[in-house]
């Protein structure tokens, strides 16, 4: 059979730069901090297509404060801000030494992506409930969630409030507004938009929030989320985390050569934008904006957050196997500490020294916990979950077949 | 007491289980203003609201998903899958979900739901309206599966279904809904409004889970069915002379395995039937338990008798399912050794 065209050939996507290669995001489009304004929060989403084009900015590169999205956080809330991201980002280092020292089996650093759930934790209010991945630890840390209750599930030991039954960083806290956390990619999103309805039904007036990777929103539950959140017009906020990276796989899979992940809102009618995911105050500003937008019953928010997963996926992950080691470094949207910091600075707020003796400060809290958390236990020894507890809480009463079996075990 | 179809039973239980708590909240494909498919949920809009009672997209991991976010919130949703065959793309939200997030979260977050489906053939439904799939949800900690047999255990059962505080899976076999179903497709079919067991009780009154029902009493061989196999096995006990016990499993999980064990200490003999295809299927399980628990009181192996380990096929409808015939077969053979 013969045919008048040429053969077909399949497009699959490559990240501009491998491991080996020199960075290069020239093609990366960066609005100037400042430029897309602020709309109001009952806007109609078609008015702001654009937004899902552009980025919302606050931090300019001279570390000024700009533009209509500026000035919602005084100097204390920045000041604890800068705090909670160093906590995180030496939590994760503490942590990931701990599992290089086999204090545990498994740890997700947030290296870069401190801001995204810091800042985000500081818009929401107390019922409010989140339904994060497993790279959103901020929440927890900027609710004041106990770090000792982490360190303890990161290490399965006696006081794991989930009994050693999860894999660490699953971590889960109704109290603080944190959905348990499940291996299973995609599933909280659209679960957070039955928790939002569930509110809706009640007429309450709490919402929830979804969090979703970049690479995540190839799974099919991002579609069920946004057609849910559509349909029903939740009063949910829908986070899309995008660190450019899924493991090893460049967000271009998950996305194709066109659009952004938040335009892929716009199909759905639900009021889409980006922000800078490394400017604490042009995600928080963004944050209250969509949880209040969700709160006076105007309906669902998508915001993409740009930013850059500068460490590995997991400490099971070398990623100086398929990208360049000095990307993280050659990103364009810098570091959301140093950024904080020199904003701090400028504004006469804050001080090389001062933050030295924050970052010693914190060290030294970090690792009188971890201490502490050690001397309970760690995955290699010290007290232990019962293992009469796997059986618990698979129902709220144990059946019969249950009960044989854990005294088959010996419990 | 009231003659009712299963129909009107499991529209009646959802009736009386909103009214008594306005955390119940019933939603799907076309159960709002349509009131269901099969009208299992008419009414129930007008009576309590589109905040209540309302449709959904069809997506099926959504409406599970969705549930468990409100379940986790503290609403007690009552949710329906169309059809038990179109429950695949829901199948990542109750298997690593719902079944487990009491569990990995130490009863931080629970899951108190319910989701209905109607199951089985017998309808020529072909491939994809006749599925029983009970065994992928049986296999799963966490879960709760029941299906009911007639109208009186459909409403009893559902209550129970709702108060309970862990997801439930709520078979509905679709050949049962309007009257009993022995096999025999040439004869005309019985209302429920004519049966026993088409008298349903009034209010909130459940059945709890767990409890299976001896069907017919006998002497010879015990019968383990649910679903439209209850009446086949019944009607295979009555044309072979055999005295089969026939037992209503009713709750798969957690099985009442006391009653199954009685049984079949006193008969010496154990039929399997279910709908369902044979390799991995709940028969397995049943054959397993019993074996385990019964060895020594066996006098005869076990028999299944099932769907063939074929999709389920359209014009060959009665070649597939395991009807008096197939059945009375094992019972006269089961009686040989």
């Amino acid at each position: 059979m013969g045919s008048d065209t040429a053969p077909l050939s399949l497009n699959v996507p490559e990240p501009g730069c491998r491991p080996g290669d020199t960075p290069d995001f020239s093609d990366f489009e960066i609005p100037r901090a400042g430029e897309v304004g602020r709309p109001e929060v009952d806007v109609d989403p078609d008015s702001i297509r654009e937004m899902a084009f552009s980025i919302v900015r606050v931090l300019n590169k001279e570390g000024d404060a700009v533009g209509d999205w500026a000035g919602a956080l005084s100097v204390e809330e920045l000041r604890e801000g800068l705090r909670h991201m160093l906590t995180l980002r030496t939590f994760d280092a503490r942590m990931q030494n701990a599992q290089r020292q086999g204090k545990t089996s498994f740890y997700m650093q947030h290296l870069g992506e401190e801001a995204v759930s810091c800042a985000f934790a500081r818009a929401l209010q107390p019922g409010d409930m989140n339904f994060p991945t497993y790279r959103q630890a901020g929440l927890l840390i900027a609710s004041e969630y106990p770090m000792l209750t982490m360190m303890n599930q990161i290490y399965s030991n006696a006081e794991d409030p989930l009994a050693g039954r999860q894999l660490p960083i699953m971590y889960s806290s109704k109290e603080h507004g944190f959905f348990s956390i499940s291996g299973n990619l995609g599933t909280q999103f659209v679960q957070s938009v039955g928790w939002a309805m569930a509110s809706a039904i009640s007429g309450d007036t709490k919402i929830a929030t979804g969090w979703i990777g970049d690479g995540s929103t190839a799974e099919n539950d991002f579609h069920a989320a946004m057609v849910f959140a559509s349909t029903y017009k939740a009063p949910v906020v829908l986070n899309i985390v995008n660190n450019q990276w899924a493991i090893s796989t460049f967000q271009g899979i998950a996305r194709g050569g066109v659009g952004t992940f938040a335009a892929r809102g716009h199909g759905f009618g639900i009021a889409s934008l980006r922000v800078d995911g490394n400017d604490y105050l042009a995600v928080h500003a963004v944050a209250k904006w969509a949880a209040e937008r969700a709160r006076l019953g105007h309906g669902p928010t998508l915001i993409e957050h740009v930013t850059y997963r500068a460490g590995g996926h997991s400490t099971s992950d070398d990623p100086s196997a398929y990208r360049s080691k000095s990307e993280a470094a050659a990103w364009p949207l810098g570091d959301p500490i140093e950024r904080l910091k020199q904003h701090l600075i400028k504004i006469g707020e804050w001080s090389e020294d001062r933050h030295a003796q924050a970052e010693a400060e914190i060290l030294d809290t970090v690792i009188s916990v971890q201490k502490q958390a050690e001397a309970v236990g760690t995955l290699a020894g010290g007290k232990a979950p019962s293992p009469r507890d796997m059986f618990e809480g698979v129902y709220e009463t144990m059946p019969a077949h249950l009960i044989r079996q854990r005294q088959e075990a010996g419990y | 007491m009231a003659q009712m179809t299963m129909i009107e039973a499991i529209r009646e239980a959802h009736d009386v289980a909103m009214a008594a708590d306005d955390k119940v909240v019933v939603f799907g494909e076309d159960v709002g203003f349509f009131g269901g498919v099969f009208r299992c949920t008419a009414g129930l809009q007008e009576k309590y609201g589109k905040s209540r009672c309302f449709d959904a997209p069809i997506n099926e991991s959504g409406i599970v998903g969705t549930a468990i976010g409100m379940a986790a919130y503290g609403l007690k949703p009552v949710i329906e899958i169309q059809f038990a065959d179109y429950v695949y793309p829901a199948y990542d939200q109750i298997v690593s979900e719902a079944a487990r997030l009491r569990h990995r979260s130490n009863g931080d977050f629970t899951c108190p739901l319910v989701i209905r489906m109607p199951t089985g053939g017998g309808i020529f439904g072909g491939q994809t309206h006749s599925q029983s799939p009970e065994a992928i949800f049986t296999h799963v900690s966490g879960l709760k599966v029941v299906i009911p047999s007639n109208p009186r255990d459909a409403k009893g059962l559902l209550l129970a279904a709702i108060a309970d505080p862990d997801p439930v899976i709520f078979l509905e076999p679709k050949r049962l809904y309007n009257g009993p179903f022995d096999g025999h497709h040439d004869k005309p079919i019985e209302s429920w409004k004519k049966h026993p067991q088409g008298d349903v009780p009034e209010g909130n009154e459940i059945i709890p889970l767990g409890k299976a029902h001896i069907q017919r009493e006998g002497a010879d061989v015990t019968v383990l069915a649910y679903g439209t196999m209850v009446y086949v096995a019944e009607a295979a006990a009555e044309e072979t002379g055999v005295d089969a016990e026939v037992i209503d499993l009713r709750t798969l999980m957690p099985l009442d395995l006391e009653t199954i064990v009685e049984s079949v200490k006193k008969t010496g003999r154990c039929v399997i039937v279910h709908e369902a295809t044979r390799t991995s299927g709940f028969g397995a399980e049943l054959m397993s338990l019993v074996q385990e628990a019964c060895f020594y009181h066996l006098e005869a192996p076990m028999i299944r008798v099932t769907g063939w380990d074929t999709p389920y096929p359209h014009a060959q409808e009665w070649e597939y399912f395991p009807g008096p015939a197939r059945v009375g077969e094992a019972l006269r053979k089961v009686m040989e050794d």
